[in-house]
């Protein structure tokens, strides 16, 4: 039995309001994360312009902690520089995972800080770091696309 | 002694509300009782020793086999093989089966991944063509037009008893008949039914019917491939080594007699007898008024189910005959948290796709909850997942209706 509330206000506020569910006019990237097992299938849209991430929104699929963890994550990079997405996406990676982050990485996830006890939920972790990685799977084509 | 007291894991997990059956069934004191005293004071390996503890071993081995046989009432013209699981019997099915180049093989779009994907690989290596039998997630005939698929290239038709995501009950004769004008044999994946209900092998004349251990309340990592010895015969060994041998020369090898061709290497004996350990206590019970009580849940989880405002229920309808689990959705909550929000509560189920994504594609699904029974369930763990649901609605913002 699980005893940690996941399903927070802030979880269920971004499931259910969809301001970020929509396409993307003028997108740069378009990231589809697949979680076979459970049938999440969200797709992330960027627009990045000189290396600053201009708007992010998604569409698809999944359940309410892939929804929701997709959808704060995309409040938190909006006009952010991708570098700064990127190590921010590696500070929620290690907070999936049950290690421990700075109380200034703590601060700077802000509400994504809701997941901090999805590593206790093995069978749903999968759920929340759905669209980071994305994310970090569209700043890696980024990159490959500035040395090519 | 109630049948909630014949299960340990009960008096572990007082509050414990167990739905998911159909994953794994629990084991009942006696089975487990059976495997310590089969390890304490039995143990030894079959098949080899000259010595008195090797030569009982082989005899409690045989024992078990034979207890199967007449559980599935197998008839004298088949035997059976341990394997691991039903997982590993499909397998050995899949890759020891003589396809050729243009054989069909069809299967029941229904079928769990386990039927599915070795024969995907079989049809790959051997040149053979898989085809499906498609079924609309509520009925269990079929009709001459869906079984135009079997022809005369047909080679093998594989379908579920009982399927495992929607509990579809399936009338195998008819498909068996079929099969039969066209000289194609039939494998019956029964891992949903057997220990459900009675299950004959004879009387669905299916060539091959396999399942697993621990779904029928023995332990994990004994099943069962039972087959007609005439299918066995035309059948290379799919796993090699010792025990499964006659001769063996630098360059050659003459094999064991069937079914032992296909058990190399030392077998799980403790599982095995405790496999016959749960076939007595299901013997004991009554296979019958097993059935009869799972019947009477599923069709009390049908109601209550049915009956509640925000719950949409798959798979066949009340007054129809079907296995012992019930899918469903419940409105604005995706089947995983479902999941996470009836565990909330100590109410175990499973969501998902069930082992069986190109089902749930065809019926346009990505996923359902699945609430699973056996003889322990009683109608209070239908209750509490009636209100288990209604914990997750409300913890989603939505009223009883």
């Amino acid at each position: 039995m699980t005893d940690h509330n996941m399903y927070s206000e802030i979880i269920l506020m971004h499931n259910r309001s969809g301001h970020n569910r929509h396409a993307l006019s003028g997108e740069t990237h378009a990231e589809r994360g697949h979680n076979p097992s459970c049938g999440d299938d969200l797709t992330l849209h960027l627009r990045v312009v000189d290396g600053i991430i201009e708007s992010a929104s998604y569409t698809g699929s999944g359940c309410a902690l892939s929804q929701a963890s997709i959808s704060i994550m995309i409040d938190l990079i909006t006009g952010m520089d991708l570098d700064s997405a990127k190590n921010m996406a590696n500070d929620f990676f290690d907070m999936a995972r049950g290690e421990t982050i700075s109380p200034e990485a703590e601060e700077a996830l802000q509400d994504a800080m809701a997941f901090q006890n999805i590593a206790k939920m093995p069978a749903r972790t999968k759920c929340g770091t759905l669209g980071w990685h994305c994310l970090t799977a569209s700043i890696a084509e980024t990159t490959a696309d500035d040395v090519n | 002694m109630t049948w909630r007291e014949s299960f340990p894991i009960l008096k572990a997990h007082p509050d414990l509300i167990y739905l998911d059956h159909a994953a794994t069934a629990q084991k009942p004191q006696v089975v487990i009782d059976r495997m310590t005293a089969w390890y304490e004071t039995e143990n030894a390996s079959p098949n080899r020793g000259a010595y008195g503890l090797s030569a009982s071993a082989t005899i409690t081995y045989e024992n078990a086999r034979e207890a199967v046989l007449k559980f599935i009432d197998a008839g004298k013209d088949a035997t059976a093989v341990f394997t691991k699981n039903a997982t590993e019997a499909l397998n050995l099915v899949a890759y020891a089966y003589p396809f050729k180049p243009g054989d069909e093989i069809v299967v029941a779009i229904s079928a769990h991944h386990s039927v599915i994907v070795p024969l995907q690989i079989a049809a790959k290596r051997t040149g053979a063509v898989l085809k499906y039998l498609y079924v609309d997630g509520v009925h269990g005939d079929f009709s001459e037009q869906m079984l135009a698929v079997i022809g005369p290239k047909t080679r093998l038709v594989a379908l579920p008893l009982i399927d495992n995501a929607l509990g579809v009950l399936y009338d195998v004769e008819t498909v068996v008949k079929k099969a039969r004008q066209h000289g194609a044999a039939v494998l019956v994946d029964a891992a949903q039914a057997v220990g459900h209900r009675p299950v004959s092998m004879q009387k669905l004349d299916a060539d091959f019917l396999v399942f697993s251990g621990h779904k029928m309340y023995g332990p994990q990592g004994i099943g069962v491939l039972a087959a007609k010895y005439e299918q066995l015969e035309q059948m290379t060994p799919f796993l090699a080594g010792g025990d499964m041998i006659a001769y063996v020369t630098e360059q050659s090898t003459t094999y064991a007699p069937i079914p032992k061709r296909f058990e190399a290497g030392t077998q799980n004996v403790g599982g095995a007898v405790g496999l016959d350990a749960a076939i007595q206590w299901i013997d004991a019970q009554g296979i019958e008024r097993i059935a009869e009580h799972e019947a009477a849940m599923t069709r009390y989880a049908l109601l209550r189910l049915s009956e509640h405002p925000a719950v949409t229920v798959l798979g066949p309808k009340l007054t129809m005959e079907r296995g012992a689990l019930v899918s469903f959705e419940v409105e604005g909550i995706h089947p995983h948290d479902m999941a996470t929000l009836l565990d909330q509560n100590g109410i175990a189920i499973r969501a998902g796709h069930h082992c069986c994504q190109p089902y749930m594609h065809h019926l346009d699904k990505a996923g359902t909850c699945r609430a699973s029974f056996s003889a322990f369930t009683e109608e209070r763990d239908i209750d509490a997942l009636i209100m288990g649901i209604d914990h997750a609605r409300k913890v989603f913002g939505y009223d009883r209706s």
